[in-house]
């Protein structure tokens, strides 16, 4: 048994700005429990019954008192929420050129896979001073991606994507938690995040099992699971032309445009004809059950590199 | 608590109590004082049950690899002690027993407008009670009280079908409860009982009503959604079978949040007249008190997103639910505020019922000032789920709405059971229970901030010290607990016969006779002065 700190650790950028409006509304709190104790203690000395027959005069009520004590806390509050509404808006993105990893819950462990094709399970080796956004996706439940010492946190959902960010700022091991109750072994589902020095992440890098990266594995899956006899570069085949499409906005044939971001790609996967691209017949098949959750992020990885490696062709999307 | 002990001596006047004898005179009672003491012995009843899976959890929780037994076990005992508490022992409390009692005494009625369907209610509970035991004794449910999808309709295979039907019938006793007091307040006033001459408890009780009524069908639909896809793989939630895994969420909290207020606003009823009896003064600003809760009542609806921060919900949605829980919690501060300076040249006696109204209030306030941590974006993100949020609730659910209704019994006590309690004793345990409560649930706060999340059976030993300290905390609070109820049943026979007004309160329930006759008054009376006119008292009695 040990004692404890006061605050966990301070390991990630926003780590600060978050404690300093913690440490904010614990005053707000110590401040008004302190002035109620103290008040009801004062009366109730000052007013304490001397007699059984006393009948004080009663006290209708006051209307700027009531007014003076709504406005206060409404300014308060008020206050808290502009502070923390900003904070969070403010760290809501992650910042351009973050390092990308792949996080996959499941009952009970954390599966992990770095854009160099490290796959790790309950543990996260990231780099010191790099921004990192992790893009999650749970195999079963709802599962929670937390972080004390970066105060992040996520929910990791079935059939969707969710992403949070953190850039560590502190050298060490620190946890990793479900946060969100997923069955028997909940508390067990922890692991660690260990941040290295850029040097010694290169070396953790290096050295190890060199899995394969997530665009070479989605690579291979794209011809193993066929989908390059539709999906034609040059866009001459059933199925548009994946080249430079991630990222960019796509006209649907119901008139919609949308981003063909991770969501859209994963969806348009599991189930492509919700959301048709203009020009093109819904007769692509659904991969619903037959893609693990790390085959679809493999895959998506290689859609992401697609349009990157090489030049796109011109006027690929304007011809369809 | 048998009949046999309520069963008063051989000349005492005719009352509820002595006014029939034998099983069947309290199975099929109507009289709506009988059927508040049928839901008395029921909810203390899920209270020891709901109570005793704490006291293992906290054991388990005293060593960080798990004391007592295995996870799957800890996650039944979790949630069992959840759904038992807030289903069975919290929310019907203050409404179905001190409600029931109350209600038709301070609108100077006979009964309540449909004393087939209180009765009914009561029965309606009952069952739900029953499936929810079964449910228990057949294996248990390890889905946490809010039985989260995909987890609860496609993963678990523990009973939940059997406590989503326990619960699912439960509600329509809440709904039915609601139905009755709205229509009883509404036309079976008094003569000379106007809206604002009533006890603010009655307002408390009305606004409940409201959420009672509208919130707690939505909470039916989504378990009745709940048991369709876990019985028949109807894709509603879970993603494998085309659902939505949020959609659970949020119906379950368009209830649950508004669920809350069930709980406290009660409470907050009962910590008015207790707070105006103690201290001879009419509540400080009466009209807003009684507004207030009605706006509670409407902003709670509203606040439902704050439980799913962390979900993937957009930015957008975020800021405005953050922004609507902020202000829910202004009436609330209104309300402290003006109970406060209703002390304000008041002639206070520090009497049982008014430890226990002052402990609700401070532990009132700073479960309120938690909330603000909790509603605001950028520290909910590093606080929900953890023990924070465990604690948080535990200072309104358990500070405010159990020690509202403690200090309600101990109020009302004398006029519910004709006998007096030892006030020693009572004032003892109001402190044993401050004290125990703040041990128990104040080093969850820190443990949380640490960053313990909930529901761990077993935990890094980083976080053994206050959970020892917590579960110490527990031990105290327990035994705060215990000592009420040896008193209040040791009363019951040998407490001093209770007068009509033990109090001097105001009210017309201290107008009749303790314990009331069956028909309530034997006159229907008349009002002619506002509510808690403690200074007109003195007129009438010097």
């Amino acid at each position: 048994m040990q004692g404890f700190p006061f605050q966990p650790e301070q390991a990630s950028t926003i780590a600060r700005s978050v404690d300093y409006l913690y440490w904010f509304i614990t005053a707000v709190t110590l401040f008004f429990t302190t002035i109620i104790f103290a008040t009801i203690f004062y009366f109730m000395l000052k007013y304490r019954r001397r007699s059984p027959g006393e009948r004080p005069k009663a006290i209708e009520g006051s209307l700027p008192l009531e007014i003076l004590w709504t406005a206060i806390p409404t300014l308060i509050v008020a206050v808290i929420f502009v502070w923390s509404s900003s904070l969070y808006v403010r760290n809501a993105e992650p910042p351009k050129g973050a390092m990308e990893i792949f996080v996959t819950g499941k009952q009970w462990m954390w599966k992990i896979e770095h854009p160099e094709g490290q796959r790790e399970i309950n543990e996260l080796h990231v780099p010191l001073g790099r921004p990192v956004k992790l893009t999650m996706t749970s195999e079963d439940v709802i599962h929670d991606f937390f972080v004390p010492a970066f105060r992040v946190k996520k929910d990791v959902l079935p059939g969707r994507y969710t992403s949070l960010w953190f850039e560590p700022t502190k050298v060490g091991t620190f946890h990793l938690f479900c946060a969100q109750y997923c069955g028997a072994f909940h508390a067990g589902m922890i692991g660690s995040v260990i941040v290295l020095e850029p040097d010694a992440y290169e070396r953790w890098l290096a050295g190890g099992v060199q899995g394969e990266s997530p665009e070479a594995a989605g690579e291979k899956l794209f011809l193993q699971q066929g989908c390059g006899t539709c999906h034609l570069a040059d866009g001459t085949g059933p199925g548009p032309s994946l080249l430079g499409t991630y990222g960019n906005s796509v006209k649907l044939t119901t008139g919609e445009t949308v981003t063909a971001d991770d969501a859209y790609m994963r969806e348009s996967i599991l189930a492509p004809r919700a959301k048709v691209v203009a020009g093109f017949i819904p007769i692509m098949p659904s991969f619903q059950g037959q893609l693990t959750e790390e085959q679809i992020g493999n895959l998506i990885a290689y859609i992401k590199v697609l349009g990157k490696s090489q030049p796109p062709p011109p006027k690929e999307e304007g011809k369809k | 608590m048998s009949t046999a002990t309520l069963e008063p001596r051989v000349h005492a006047p005719r009352n509820y109590l002595n006014a029939d004898y034998g099983w069947k005179s309290w199975l099929f009672t109507l009289d709506h004082k009988r059927i508040a003491l049928l839901y008395l012995v029921s909810i203390t009843f899920f209270f020891i049950i709901g109570g005793s899976f704490a006291v293992l959890m906290r054991i388990q929780l005293v060593e960080p690899q798990g004391a007592l037994v295995q996870p799957e076990t800890y996650n039944k005992l979790f949630t069992l002690h959840g759904v038992v508490m807030i289903f069975f022992f919290l929310i019907p409390s203050i409404p179905a027993v001190l409600g029931n009692f109350l209600v038709p005494l301070m609108v100077g009625a006979r009964d309540l407008a449909f004393p087939k369907l209180n009765l009914l209610s009561w029965y309606i509970y009952i069952v739900g009670g029953m499936f929810t035991l079964y449910s228990a004794i057949a294996g248990g449910v390890d889905t946490g009280w809010t039985f989260y999808t995909p987890y609860s309709s496609t993963y678990s295979n523990t009973q939940v079908t059997a406590v989503a039907i326990g619960v699912f019938i439960t509600g329509f006793s809440s709904i039915l409860t609601g139905l009755n007091f709205i229509v009883t307040i509404h036309k079976m006033r008094a003569p000379g009982l106007t809206w604002f001459r009533l006890p603010l408890f009655i307002w408390a009780t009305y606004a409940t009503s409201i959420i009672m009524v509208l919130g707690t069908p939505v909470l039916a639909i989504t378990i009745f959604l709940l048991a369709l896809e876990h019985l028949f793989h109807v894709g509603i939630f879970s993603p494998a079978l085309g659902g939505d895994p949020l959609l659970f969420q949020h119906l379950f909290w368009f209830y649950s949040h508004p669920a809350v207020y069930i709980m406290i606003l009660p409470a907050m009823g009962v910590v008015s007249e207790i707070i105006a009896c103690f201290a001879r003064k009419r509540i400080f600003g009466y009209k807003i008190v009684a507004f207030s809760s009605v706006a509670i009542a409407v902003l709670g609806f509203l606040v439902w997103g704050h439980h799913m921060f962390v979900t993937g919900q957009s930015v957008y949605a975020g800021l405005i639910f953050s922004l609507l829980s902020f202000l829910v919690a202004i009436p609330s501060a209104v309300k402290v505020f003006n109970w406060t300076a209703t002390l304000y040249k008041g002639s206070i006696s520090f009497d049982a019922p008014m430890l226990y109204a002052m402990g609700f209030i401070g532990l009132f306030t700073m479960g309120g000032l938690t909330g603000l941590f909790l509603a605001s974006l950028a520290t909910d993100v590093h606080l929900n789920g953890t023990y924070f949020v465990v604690a948080h609730f535990h200072y309104i659910m358990v500070g405010g709405a159990v020690m509202g209704y403690l200090g309600g019994i101990h109020f009302w006590w004398p006029k519910i059971s004709g006998r007096k309690y030892p006030n020693g004793w009572a004032a003892l345990a109001a402190a044993i229970i401050f004290i125990g409560f703040n041990l128990t649930f104040f080093p969850q706060f820190v443990l949380g901030y640490l960053g313990m999340p909930r529901r761990y059976a077993f935990y890094p030993a980083e976080f053994q010290f206050l959970n020892v300290m917590s579960s110490a905390g527990a031990t105290i609070l327990g035994v705060g607990y215990l000592i009420p109820l040896i008193y209040l049943i040791w009363s019951m026979r040998y407490g001093p016969v209770a007068e009509p007004n033990p109090w001097g309160a105001t009210g017309l329930e201290w107008q009749t006779p303790s314990p009331p006759p069956t028909e309530n008054f034997a006159e229907i009376p008349v009002v002619t002065e506002e509510a808690y006119a403690y200074d007109e008292q003195e007129a009438a009695h010097e």
